[in-house]
């Protein structure tokens, strides 16, 4: 007899919408997908015969990557769309693009876009499950979800933990994520970055808010170290890459005076040198490397709970399945 | 709420049944050499258990354990509605070659079996599969016969097989009851 989940709903959009247990529920179930990529057969027939489309509209190697993944070891037929050589570079609107491959009978649309909100727009437009993989500045839910299942890896829970994101929060999708979901979840949020970087309403947030990192550092349980967007210095944002790492650079010797271990995440890709120090990322409390491969797990857990049965067909199971 | 309830097995009956069914495996196999004992969760996982330290302090050997959770192999995934929980796999050697031998709590319609040894040959390919079940309560809907058997009961549709484990259930029994619970 198998318990029934409490349904996550159609489209995984961002960790804002979720509950805490809705979240507690994804990274539960993404412990024994974990399992599966360790076997010499990766792969296990749950999803066979679904289509998915992955409608990557902005650059993404380790996102499009571990989608791909997560969907090839649940035995899905994925095929990847990208804005260059497709018929978005012709001027055809995202909801046209969408409802020409929904016409070849779709079952999931993973998508990634530059617009806030292009997820969102999608998924009230057609009938497949829609699952974002970063809008804007909005969100990156499986980004925020991996980072949760790295901690819970790691510590054992999240209730309780102090975390500080460090960084160009303002425009950080990422940021954003983990905020809804490590509050959700109980943990203490705070961010470090310099003010140009950070939201306007940012005490607003309910986070505690550093502006210098050793402070962050002597707080934190864990950091998560954002990706200086290159672009930032040419818009003014910071002043130059040598002054950014000089002030807010995660470095061995500003981790060893702080006396304490405090583990390190970043979402990738790492700017050595910039945000991070080669020795921290390759440090003993990095776990940068696990938190890529968590991803395969989060994304293959999210995908099994969206896919879900026929609900007319649900009632009949209910009395439990035969053995 | 469930209708009548008979106990088809208590506690001591129910431990003296598998203390058989130890044996029956280690027999069937001509020894414990290359085996690997293989559990369906959930309560195929804490018979499994049993199984193994009864051939332990039996036999003098140690078995190799393992667990399936097969709901990523069911036939009927797609008509489920919420999706299912997923329990953990884990089969800690090579079952190249090995003698492995399925544990489940009950046998009906095979559908489960058919599961379990799609997944196993996901894991590799074992010299002899073997099925042990607590009970066979009938009803097969899939070609598939155990090779060791607890208690063979005649069973109607409606009706239900529960196998309470202390591990679980804070009680070793083996309940059948009138009316199928609704979950």
């Amino acid at each position: 007899m198998s318990a029934a989940l409490a349904p996550l709903g159609k489209d995984l959009l961002g960790l804002e919408p979720l509950t805490g247990e809705q979240i507690t529920l994804i990274l539960d179930t993404a412990e024994p997908f974990k399992e599966i990529s360790e076997r010499a057969i990766k792969k296990v027939p749950t999803l066979r015969g679904a289509t998915i489309v992955n409608l990557f509209f902005e650059a993404s190697t380790r996102t499009r990557i571990s989608f791909e993944f997560a969907e090839k070891r649940l035995s899905a037929d994925t095929v990847n769309v990208g804005s260059t050589g497709s018929s978005v570079q012709k001027g055809e609107t995202l909801v046209d693009t969408a409802r020409n491959l929904e016409a070849m009978r779709i079952d999931m649309v993973v998508i990634r876009h530059s617009a806030s909100g292009a997820a969102q727009f999608l998924a009230h437009r057609i009938e497949s499950n829609v699952i974002n993989a970063g809008d804007g500045t909005h969100e990156h839910p499986t980004q925020g979800l991996l980072d949760l299942l790295t901690l819970r890896d790691h510590f054992g829970r999240i209730g309780g933990l102090k975390v500080c994101i460090v960084g160009d929060v303002l425009h950080s999708r990422v940021a954003r994520s983990n905020l809804w979901g490590l509050k959700k979840l109980g943990a203490e949020v705070a961010v470090c970055g310099p003010r140009s970087l950070l939201p306007n309403a940012v005490d607003e947030l309910g986070v505690v808010v550093f502006d210098r990192i050793d402070d962050a550092i002597a707080w934190a349980d864990a950091l998560n170290i954002l990706r200086l967007q290159l672009e930032r210095m040419t818009a003014g944002y910071i002043p130059s890459l040598r002054e950014y790492n000089r002030v807010f650079g995660v470095s061995r010797e500003r981790l060893d005076r702080a006396k304490r271990d405090v583990l390190i995440l970043h979402p990738g890709p790492m700017n050595r040198g910039v945000e991070i120090d080669s020795d921290v990322a390759d440090g003993p409390f990095s776990v940068i490397l696990d938190q890529v491969t968590n991803g395969v797990a989060v994304r293959m857990a999210v995908l099994y709970l969206l896919s879900g049965g026929k609900p007319e067909l649900a009632e009949a199971a209910k009395g439990g399945v035969s053995r | 709420m469930p209708g009548k309830q008979s106990t088809v097995l208590d506690a001591r009956s129910l431990d003296r049944t598998l203390r058989r069914m130890a044996d029956e495996i280690v027999e069937l196999n001509d020894g414990t050499d290359d085996l690997i004992i293989v559990g369906i969760q959930r309560r195929g996982v804490q018979l499994a258990a049993r199984l193994v330290s009864t051939i332990a302090e039996r036999e003098g050997a140690s078995v190799p354990q393992g667990a399936l959770d097969i709901t990523l192999y069911r036939d009927d995934l797609q008509t489920v509605g919420p999706r299912p929980v997923v329990g953990p796999t884990s089969i800690p050697v090579d079952i190249d070659g090995r003698r492995v031998v399925i544990v489940d709590d009950v046998l009906y319609t095979g559908r489960t079996v058919r599961a379990a040894l799609d997944e196993l040959a996901d894991f590799g390919r074992p010299k002899r599969i073997a099925l042990a079940v607590l009970i066979d309560r009938g009803g097969r809907e899939l070609p598939i016969q155990p090779d060791i058997v607890g208690k063979r009961i005649e069973t109607a549709p409606g009706q239900r097989v529960d196998v309470l484990v202390e591990e679980l259930d804070q009680r070793d029994a083996v309940i059948l009851s009138d009316r199928e619970e609704t979950a």
